[in-house]
């Protein structure tokens, strides 16, 4: 074969294979972006039921049932402008508690939220930066208890 | 003592590394010996005074002085002293000082170790370095004084205690070990700039290099599997790897660091992929900055993003910014000059390197793109994303597979001119060896799983097989095994260790969350977890429960663990405590998780085949650069401009 040959097979080679690469890189990364909600996003348009997606927001106090003996919870998710209902099951992080941001991951089940995911986040004052974010959009009314400062740990 | 002292002490640092800058390149440039004179008693002086600020800060951590702001924030009276000590890198403020202080250390080392070096040469590394330390104590003193005061009306009673996630003998060395490999890298930047602005680069510059490199290479690979194992065992998650972007922003600059000292080792004994190394270095140090931008500045959503302050992440993203730009265009304007020579065809060992270069680049483009993609789409003002493990787990682990291969087809490799058939014996011998244990692992020890395990595994063997035959081969013929061939071969099977213990956690692991009563047993295979009891715990700082498992292998007992559950009191924080027994051939793991009500607990019960060898790879990799980097060619003192006289065929 003709060097010039050689040579023109090889970039064509590269083209295809860079090509393809960048093809299937394209494909698991549609596939593996999770878009954020909040509850007043939720409220607006529920994502179909196929979406995994993030959900953020405030635990509702009171809120939190447990079945006893099972791994089974359910809580609310609120912006204390709108409420969505979670389902989980499975062991929740050591600082999931009432009363503080969230962040799960998971998909709509008819209006519930059913969760697969909660994140855990190892600071008593942290809150995600986007929950943080919802609720700067979107000020608790006064008689909730001051939102905790971001970060600071 | 006072607090300020340290303050001052930094003032005074930053006033020297202004003037190790300034000495230091415009030294250089006039090529004026008593400028350039000035330069080491700064490095020195600077390093004195960095230390005295980190002295008086573990003095008001041991004292209890919770009048400052930083040590009333990270620090208790009831917290131990092993990690009141700790507690000094425990924050954005604390880390930040010891980040300067490795900085200041490292730079000592390069001026105790560069007096052979031509002077001109080590005043621009060491100039360079002072512009970097310059920028890192600007940032401390400007954004995060760790010796501010609280008000004495407002001084509290005791401290708000350290992070209890943090209160770990792992965690408090993991920083000083990953810090010890950003910082490093910084001294490759260094040398990369300075031969840039010398306008010379040959193989002696390469063999400068390459051993500050690998060693900060080492350090970051222990650093991070440190980091690795206190997820492990500290968070409860029981895994070893999350692509969460704390863990990316280390992996990032690890991969390219392994690229650099395989792109120096051509550099060094070819002479050759000069502009390629220039830009690796660059990179490297860059995507260290990039690291402590995204840890530090709390732009990204991470299970441990610790500090949050926009102000201080626009700062490092200045600097970030000046030190990248300002390197690039220095490569730009001088890289055209370090032509390469010698040639070499497609299958010779620099072609091989050159492709595993590639994959490297590749797979830490990978990490990027899917760490920076949710702050890319938050600057363009779109909808907030994530992207999730999926994206890492579909690409990184066939870019890994090519690069396995390559090492261990190119490991026989000769520099210069290599033929396809030459080593064919031991192409053939080695595969064949890989293959026939890879399937004796995968189908009598564990069963059929993924394929992709299957893959790794096999080529996890191939490339310690393939790593082995020279070394057998120099001891068969009686000839020296140097410190750079033994180390790079414990390097290539840490590698193969890795990828084996990978491959088998990702594909065998057994796990299972369940809710279970005293007497009730969870089972696992061939194994099963019986939850015995629950009784109360009391430590220094906390109190909590624990639980008794006893964990039988076909119905006999083999191990009993102890998971807890502690309430640190003063961050009124819960923490999981897994419990684990390991054995040689993997982990029983078990962490606790809650009160379920109806007497029950949940648990999270794992079996984990081989998971201690991901990390024990790490030290065997690193090991082997610590050899590798001590190899006698380094430690004999050169004449400057020496050309190369080893010549150790096979080494690289």
């Amino acid at each position: 074969m003709m060097p010039r040959h050689k040579r023109l097979l090889m970039v064509l080679g590269i083209i295809g294979g860079v090509g393809l690469a960048a093809f299937l890189a394209l494909t698991a990364f549609r596939d593996n972006v999770m878009l954020y909600y909040d509850p007043t996003d939720l409220a607006a348009a529920l994502p179909k039921e196929t979406e995994r997606f993030r959900l953020g927001g405030m635990v509702e106090k009171g809120s939190l049932q447990k079945t006893a003996g099972t791994l089974d919870v359910q809580f609310f998710v609120t912006d204390y402008k709108h409420t969505i209902a979670v389902k989980y099951s499975g062991i929740l992080p050591d600082l999931f508690r009432e009363g503080q941001g969230v962040v799960a991951h998971g998909r709509m089940q008819g209006n519930v939220f059913v969760a697969d995911e909660i994140l855990a986040k190892h600071d008593e004052n942290y809150m995600p930066p986007e929950v943080a974010k919802s609720l700067k959009d979107n000020p608790p009314p006064p008689n909730v208890p001051a939102s905790p400062e971001i970060g600071g740990s | 003592m006072f607090p300020e002292f340290g303050q001052f002490a930094l003032v005074l640092a930053l006033l020297l590394a202004a003037a190790q800058a300034v000495f230091g390149l415009v030294g250089a440039q006039r090529l004026d010996a008593r400028w350039m004179a000035v330069v080491r008693p700064a490095v020195a002086g600077q390093f004195v005074l960095v230390s005295a600020a980190m002295g008086v800060l573990v003095h008001a951590f041991v004292s209890f002085d919770f009048s400052v702001l930083y040590v009333a924030s990270n620090s208790n009276s009831a917290l131990p002293t092993f990690y009141r000590v700790a507690a000094l890198w425990g924050a954005h403020e604390g880390s930040l000082l010891l980040w300067a202080w490795i900085l200041a250390a490292w730079t000592l080392a390069v001026a105790a170790f560069s007096r052979n070096l031509p002077a001109s040469f080590a005043s621009r590394v060491m100039g360079v370095l002072g512009i970097v330390s310059f920028g890192f104590l600007l940032f401390t003193l400007y954004t995060s004084n760790p010796f501010e005061r609280i008000p004495l009306e407002n001084v509290p009673a005791d401290g708000r205690d350290l992070n209890p996630v943090l209160q770990d003998p792992a965690l408090a060395i993991h920083p000083p070990l990953l810090y010890m490999g950003y910082v490093g890298f910084a001294v490759a930047y260094a040398f990369a700039c300075a031969a840039m602005l010398e306008g010379k680069l040959d193989q002696t510059w390469a063999r400068w290099t390459r051993p500050w490199t690998t060693l900060a290479w080492c350090f970051m690979s222990v650093g991070i599997a440190l980091g690795s194992w206190w997820a492990y065992y500290e968070l409860g998650w029981g895994g070893y790897w999350f692509w969460d972007p704390v863990e990316n922003a280390s992996f990032m600059p690890w991969l390219v660091g392994t690229a650099l000292i395989h792109s120096l080792a051509v550099t060094e004994k070819r002479g050759l992929f000069k502009s390629w190394t220039l830009l690796l270095a660059i990179l490297a140090f860059s995507l260290s900055l990039l690291g402590t931008f995204l840890v530090r500045s709390g732009v990204l959503v991470s299970v441990h993003s610790f500090a949050a302050d926009p102000a201080r992440g626009f700062f490092i993203f200045v600097f970030l910014v000046v030190m990248i730009l300002g390197a690039l265009i220095l490569y730009a304007w001088r890289a055209p000059l370090l032509k390469s020579q010698a040639g070499f065809n497609g299958t010779a060992r620099e072609a091989f390197l050159l492709y595993n270069n590639i994959a490297l680049v590749l797979a830490a483009l990978v990490v990027l793109i899917g760490t920076l993609a949710p702050l890319v789409n938050d600057a363009l003002g779109m909808k907030s994303i994530s992207v999730g493990p999926g994206w890492f787990s579909r690409s990184f682990p066939y870019i890994a597979m090519a690069l396995l291969a390559l090492v261990a087809i190119g490991i026989h490799a000769y520099w210069k001119r290599g033929r396809v058939g030459e080593s064919r014996n031991r192409h053939v011998i080695g595969f064949s060896l890989a293959l026939l244990a890879g399937m004796a692992i995968v189908f009598l020890a564990y069963g059929p799983g993924m394929w992709q395990s299957a893959v790794g595994i096999v080529l996890g063997l191939w490339v310690i097989v393939s790593s082995l035959f020279d070394p057998i081969d120099r001891w068969r013929r009686k000839l020296t095994l140097s410190r750079a061939v033994v180390g790079m071969t414990l390097a290539h099977i840490g590698l193969g260790v890795n990828v084996i213990a990978i491959a088998t956690v990702e594909s065998y692991t057994i796990e299972r969350d369940v809710a279970v009563g005293p007497g009730e047993s969870v089972v696992l295979g061939r194994y099963a977890y019986r939850f015995d009891k629950l009784e109360p715990v009391e430590g220094p700082n906390y109190e909590g429960v624990r639980a008794e498992i006893t964990v039988l292998r076909d119905g006999r007992p083999v191990a009993v663990v102890h998971p807890e559950k502690r309430n640190y009191w003063v961050q009124r924080s819960t923490m999981t405590e897994a419990g684990i027994h390991s054995l040689w051939n993997g982990d029983l793991f078990v962490a606790l998780g809650e009160d379920l009500g109806a007497g029950k607990w949940s648990l999270r019960a794992q079996v984990r085949p081989l998971i201690d060898y991901v990390w024990l790879a790490a030290g065997l990799m690193a090991l082997g650069g610590a050899l590798a980097a001590s190899d006698r060619r380094y430690r004999a003192r050169q004449a400057a401009g020496e050309g190369v006289t080893d010549n150790t065929a096979h080494a690289t």
